[in-house]
C-alpha cells in the first residue's frame, strides 16, 4: 500500500472518530421534526441536485 | 413554545446579538476563504507535491479538533483559524494542480468554483430568509456524514469510480445540509461564537469545492 492510501485511510479514521461525539451528541439532543421541516429542507436540496447537473452538462 | 416563533420571541438584546454573530462570521468567512485562495495559489506555484493535500488534511483535522475549541473563546483563535484555512488552501493549491494539467481543467476549476459560490449563497440566503430552525437536522447530517466517511474509506481499497462520484454527490448534499444547520444555530443564537460558526461554514464550501471537482472532472473529461 503506498503512502498516500495509508494517510488517506488514516485520515477518514480520524474524522470518524471526531464525528462520533457529535453524532452522539446531536442524535440525542435535536429537536423532532415538525410538519413541513423535511419539505423545507428537501427543496432546496433538490435545487442542488438540479444545478449540479446542469454544471456537469456545463463542462460536457 | 413553536421553534418557528423563536426569532420573533427573541428579546430585541437576543437578536442584536445573533446578527453581530452572523456579521462577524461572514466577514471572517471571506477573509478566511481570501486567505485559503492565497495559500493555494503559492502552494501551485512553488509545485507541491498531491501528498501534501492529505498532510495539510489531516494537520487541519488535528488543529481543528484539539486546539480551535480550546482557543476560540480568544484573539488566539483567529490566529488558529486563519492557520488551518491557510493550511487547507495550501493542500487545495496541489490539487489544482492536478486539475489544471487535464485538458478541460481550468474550465473544470471555474465552473466548481461558481457551482461552490451558488450552493453557498443561495442556500445561506434560503436559511436566513425563511428563518426556519433546522437544528432537527443534527443527528441526520452527522450519521451521513459518517457513513460517507466509511464509504470514502471502502472506496481506498475498492477503487470504484462509481461509488467515488457517489460519495462525492454524498458529501454535496451533506454539507449543503450543514450549511442550512449552521446558518439556522447563529440566527437561533446556538451557535454564539463567531470563529467556530466560520469553521463549520467554511469547511461545507471547502468540501462542496473538491466534491464538485471530483464530480466535474469525472464526467467532463474524455478518459
Amino acid at each position: 500500500m503506498e503512502w498516500m492510501q495509508i494517510l488517506a485511510v488514516v485520515a477518514g479514521v480520524m474524522m470518524l472518530f471526531v464525528l462520533w461525539p457529535a453524532y452522539k451528541h446531536w442524535s440525542v439532543n435535536s429537536p423532532k421534526a415538525e410538519k413541513g421541516d423535511w419539505q423545507a429542507v428537501l427543496l432546496p436540496l433538490a435545487a442542488v441536485v438540479g444545478l449540479v447537473v446542469l454544471l456537469i452538462m456545463a463542462v460536457r | 413554545m413553536n421553534r418557528y416563533e423563536n426569532v420573533i420571541a427573541h428579546s430585541g438584546g437576543q437578536v442584536v446579538s445573533s446578527n453581530k454573530v452572523l456579521k462577524n462570521t461572514y466577514l471572517l468567512l471571506s477573509a478566511t476563504l481570501g486567505f485559503s485562495a492565497l495559500m493555494a495559489v503559492f502552494s501551485m506555484a512553488i509545485g507541491v507535491p498531491p501528498i501534501a493535500y492529505l498532510v495539510a488534511v489531516i494537520a487541519a483535522m488535528v488543529l481543528g479538533v484539539f486546539v480551535l475549541p480550546r482557543t476560540a473563546n480568544s484573539t488566539s483563535g483567529i490566529g488558529v483559524i486563519f492557520l488551518i484555512t491557510g493550511l487547507l488552501g495550501f493542500g487545495l493549491g496541489s490539487i489544482l494542480s492536478m486539475y489544471l494539467a487535464l485538458p478541460n481543467g481550468p474550465q473544470v476549476i471555474a465552473t466548481a468554483f461558481a457551482g461552490t459560490g451558488i450552493i453557498f449563497l443561495g442556500l445561506s440566503g434560503y436559511a436566513l430568509t425563511t428563518k426556519r430552525d433546522f437544528s432537527f437536522m443534527g443527528g441526520f447530517l452527522f450519521a451521513g456524514m459518517m457513513v460517507v466517511v466509511l464509504a470514502m474509506i471502502a472506496n481506498i481499497f475498492l477503487q470504484m469510480p462509481a461509488l467515488s462520484l457517489a460519495v462525492s454527490g454524498g458529501i454535496i448534499l451533506i454539507m449543503s445540509g450543514f450549511i442550512l444547520f449552521d446558518t439556522s444555530r447563529i440566527i437561533q443564537g446556538g451557535e454564539t461564537n463567531y470563529i467556530m460558526a466560520t469553521y463549520g461554514l467554511y469547511l461545507s464550501i471547502f468540501n462542496i469545492f473538491i466534491s464538485l471537482l471530483q464530480i466535474l472532472g469525472i464526467m467532463g473529461g474524455d478518459e
